[in-house]
């Protein structure tokens, strides 16, 4: 009983040091003071001005650069990490680990080394930076995890459903559209909001590719922002946004994630 | 030819090939390309000049010491602090929902520099000076998800048997911990370590913020040496990173496997 009691006292004690930060720029989200810590009062002017979009412009743009940005590589990702998945599924055991190797190689890399190899990469082969080649990195480092979370889903899947597919007359395609697809697709799923969140959060792989031509993300811009030294206080509700958004979605994966293993079981 | 399209596509380890030849453009060309400068000079000739400047280039190289130093004391806090919560929550008897467990891997995927601003606005909050204090207090909040995570994975599938054996015959609890537990989440432990001692050493901008401009970290000097256009020497010092990030996972082993398990989430 005892330990019980320590125990989650602990725990809610890190938790405590782990949000503190988090809570203060939140509670500072919903009054109007320029400088973060002082209270003039309850009010959401931050929230309104922040949407109308007469304050800050490039603040605007950058987070739907951010959202594009998301969105494209997202979807790449998932399309080729799937494919690659069956294929890879489908490998001999050497070149199986091969592939899984290289595949896990912009996982382990740090951010940085990422982020310079692709530089070099661009400035080699001369090509300009700027959406494209942000979208171009943030697949790179995106995909490996859709591969991993594909994978499982057609080792836990009944291999003799496809073939029966097969003899029964279905073509290869309507037997990866009918058969194949409807049993990855939680791992596809769950690949596609990993990639987003991944792609939203990247900083450090993000500013080696994205040039000089003015193109902006939230990461960008919060990193020149606070480099001029203040911090633009709509950025207080939009992290409070942010938040509560991979809050939201992180609950929903798991509970999709709680929900497969109920059915597997 | 569509014919041999189709017997093509039909088989369907076929369908690694654009992925592989995807991963050979963006991560093995680029990680190359990082070697190739890192060994030759801006006309491109050969030269160990790069290394041999790092070397005599005391800023660097007390940057590259300093920050191996934050990297350590952050890890061996982040084991301190996050082992017993791993095991907290790996344990039936406390209690403990899977909610808990997404409360704790939530900031992981929370923009870096939100946290660190978040981190910052704590310390002007409790009128906390920044500085070393800060920069260590930083990086502990912002990596110490990534140590608890992995640790809380090899601890949660660890068999129950061999504890109980250990139990039956006769071991205290202080040597079932030293003797079987301990040694069984070793694998977890050295992820962990990988998870946090690199990313510490590699991150810029956050160190900046934490410090007022006071102190960098070695992540900043690649980040310098590569925006002012010494790409050669830029790509010698992240040849030095991977060097370390080598005999890190030496050190550890085979303790990437959690990550490799893709079990981020």
């Amino acid at each position: 009983m005892m330990t019980r009691v320590v125990g989650r006292a602990y725990l809610w004690f890190l938790l405590l040091i782990l949000y503190a930060p988090i809570l203060i720029i939140m509670i500072f989200s919903f009054t109007e003071a320029k400088v973060l810590g002082n209270w003039t009062g309850f009010s959401t002017k931050l929230y309104t001005s922040l949407f109308s979009g007469g304050v800050h412009r490039s603040l605007i743009s950058a987070i739907w650069n951010t959202l594009a940005i998301a969105g494209i590589a997202a979807t790449i990702s998932t399309l080729l990490g799937s494919i690659a998945a069956i294929g890879i599924f489908n490998l001999r055991n050497r070149s199986r680990q091969a592939i899984g190797f290289v595949n896990s190689i912009p996982i382990l890399n740090p951010d940085i080394i990422t982020g310079v190899s692709l530089f070099l990469l661009f400035v080699t082969f001369g090509i300009s930076q700027g959406f494209t080649t942000v979208v171009l990195a943030h697949i790179t480092f995106c995909t490996p995890y859709v591969v991993l979370s594909v994978l499982p889903r057609l080792k836990q899947m009944n291999q003799n459903i496809y073939e029966a597919a097969l003899d029964l007359g279905a073509t290869p395609w309507q037997a990866l559209r009918k058969i194949i697809v409807p049993e990855i697709r939680p791992g596809m799923i769950s690949g596609f909001i990993l990639a987003f969140t991944l792609s939203i959060d990247d900083f450090a792989v993000t500013i080696f590719t994205i040039g000089n031509e003015g193109l902006e993300t939230l990461s960008t811009y919060i990193y020149a922002d606070a480099r001029k030294g203040g911090l633009t206080p709509e950025l207080r509700p939009l992290s409070t946004i942010i938040f509560v958004t991979v809050l939201l979605l992180l609950l929903i994966i798991n509970k999709r994630a709680s929900k497969i293993q109920k059915v597997t079981q | 030819m569509f014919e041999k399209i189709n017997i093509f596509l039909s088989r369907r380890r076929n369908w690694t090939i654009p992925y592989a030849i995807f991963l050979f453009i963006f991560v093995v060309v680029p990680l190359l390309l990082i070697g190739w400068y890192g060994i030759t000079d801006a006309d491109g000739k050969f030269t160990m000049e790069n290394f041999s400047r790092f070397m005599q280039h005391t800023e660097a190289l007390n940057t590259f010491i300093y920050s191996v130093g934050i990297a350590i004391i952050t890890t061996l806090v982040c084991i301190l602090l996050g082992y017993p919560a791993a095991w907290i929550l790996s344990q039936k008897r406390f209690n403990t929902s899977r909610t808990l467990v997404v409360l704790f891997i939530l900031p992981m995927w929370i923009n870096i520099l939100i946290r660190t601003l978040a981190t910052v606005a704590l310390f002007d909050f409790l009128h906390l000076p920044l500085g070393e204090g800060a920069l260590v207090f930083g990086m502990i909040y912002n990596f110490l998800p990534f140590m608890i995570y992995p640790i809380y994975n090899t601890l949660l599938k660890m068999d129950q048997n061999l504890i109980e054996a250990a139990q039956d015959l006769g071991a205290s609890p202080f040597q079932v911990f030293t003797k079987t537990i301990f040694p069984l989440s070793m694998p977890g432990v050295t992820s962990g370590i990988m998870m946090v001692f690199m990313p510490t050493i590699s991150t810029f901008a956050i160190a900046e913020l934490l410090t007022m401009n006071n102190i960098k970290l070695f992540g900043t000097t690649i980040q310098e040496n590569i925006n002012n256009g010494l790409w050669n020497y830029g790509a010698a010092l992240s040849l030095i990173m991977l060097l370390l990030i080598g005999i890190t996972g030496l050190l550890g082993g085979d303790g990437n496997k959690t990550s490799n398990d893709g079990g981020l989430i």
